[in-house]
């Protein structure tokens, strides 16, 4: 499962990046590639690709910085019961 | 002109009885009706732009605006058999403009109605009242920026970027790398201010507050010895994109604030709005001072938001209406490499 939700993220993250070498932990906000379109892309995709809601508060860059903080952000969504 | 009758940012015309006499596929020969380029003309030196919706033979039609010296005027000509209204949107969406900022010119009752109908923001105009269509207030913009001016040009090479970059194989990344961009900040002057004003009205979707500034304010700001005012402009290997980007901080003493932080939406993928952002980071994180950002939700804006939060800022909450977010001036971010970056 979470192998999956991995690499769901990388094959998108591979239409923006180079990532033939970009590591799991690698900061993509470092490599500075990222323009505010790509940003709300990027929860957009999350939102959709993973059926989860990104709260304003769920807005961090330790959920968004990687392909594995990526995945715990969302696997971790994914695992939590459903409000209400 | 009242609030929600905004100014008009583009007019799309029909062809046929409209932009020549006659009817193309019809007539042995069609002529350019008199009066027609002198108001394209001056409304593209408003920075209003023109396009078309016209049901015709594309290459035929298109051949004949070149020969009438129209083509050079237009943006993103919709010609085809389709519904009027599709045109009218395509065109909208192309230049990323509201639906509420455009004009549609037609002799016929019929085409009128039903763009009208289905697009009742659009101002639908009858080709026989074309001539005074620069008399209309709403096609009068208090001011003529330089970057107005320009406007249609920047546009058709914003067009050239867009076909570009479609084109291109590799990732978005190396696109943006590809295209040589320069960006520069400096503090807003006086021959700015009206630019200014008109990137507050203009720009809604990248608009952290959505605060508009007239033009006396911004100059009161930009002598204010509390405030600091910034412009921002970019160019690349297409040409200028003109002056895109505007922040405000008032300088407090327990911090600084940004009342104002605004892109054009024209710039949206290019990363500059955060690059803007870099820059009020690091002159907040060398005068030692926290830096504040006020945030003012509408349903348009959360781009702004995720803007902030990924540029590091934590929110504070906030109060009526107003979110405060905050940036410890810890972990200041470089400018990105693939943009030359100069601070005057």
């Amino acid at each position: 499962m979470s192998t999956d939700v991995r690499d769901r993220i990388a094959d998108y993250l591979a239409k923006f990046f180079p990532v033939t070498d970009l590591q799991d932990t690698d900061d993509i906000f470092k490599r500075g590639f990222v323009s505010s379109l790509f940003a709300m892309q990027l929860v957009a995709f999350v939102e959709q690709e993973f059926g989860v809601t990104v709260e304003n508060e769920d807005l961090e860059l330790d959920n968004f910085r990687s392909i594995a903080s990526l995945e715990r952000f969302v696997t971790g969504k994914l695992a939590a019961p459903v409000a209400r | 002109m009242t609030d929600d009758e905004k100014t008009i940012k583009c007019v799309v015309w029909d062809l046929d009885e409209t932009v020549w006499d006659g009817i193309l596929l019809e007539d042995a020969e069609v002529k350019l009706r008199p009066g027609v380029l002198e108001v394209m003309r001056t409304l593209d030196e408003r920075g209003i732009l023109n396009s078309v919706a016209s049901r015709n033979e594309h290459d035929l039609a298109m051949r004949k605006l070149t020969e009438f010296g129209v083509a050079e005027y237009l943006l993103h000509p919709q010609i085809n058999w389709g519904p009027k209204s599709t045109s009218v949107r395509t065109v909208a969406e192309a230049i990323n403009i509201g639906l509420d900022t455009v004009a549609f010119v037609d002799d016929q009752p019929f085409e009128r109605d039903e763009v009208a109908h289905l697009l009742p923001e659009v101002l639908c105009i009858d080709s026989l009242d074309a001539e005074r269509i620069p008399d209309l207030a709403r096609t009068q913009p208090r001011f003529v920026t330089d970057n107005a001016r320009r406007r249609r040009v920047m546009y058709q090479a914003d067009a050239r970027r867009t076909e570009a970059e479609q084109r291109y194989e590799g990732t978005s990344a190396d696109f943006l790398a590809s295209l040589d961009m320069r960006f520069s900040i400096a503090p807003a002057a006086e021959v700015d201010l009206q630019r200014a004003e008109e990137l507050t009205v203009r720009t809604n979707q990248l608009n952290a507050t959505g605060y508009t500034y007239s033009y006396e304010e911004l100059d009161a700001f930009r002598r204010s010895p509390d405030h600091d005012l910034y412009i921002a402009a970019l160019d690349d290997r297409y040409g200028t994109y003109g002056q895109i980007g505007l922040a405000l901080v008032e300088r407090g003493t327990d911090a600084w604030t940004i009342k104002l932080l605004l892109m054009s939406c024209r710039v949206m993928s290019r990363g500059v709005g955060s690059v803007l952002l870099n820059h009020l980071i690091r002159t907040a994180a060398a005068a030692g001072v926290p830096l504040r950002a006020e945030f003012v939700p509408t349903d348009r804006n959360r781009t702004m938001y995720v803007t902030y939060k990924f540029a590091g800022f934590r929110d504070l909450g906030g109060t009526g209406g107003v979110q405060l977010l905050e940036h410890d001036g810890s972990d200041v971010p470089e400018f990105p490499p693939y943009m030359t970056v100069t601070v005057a």
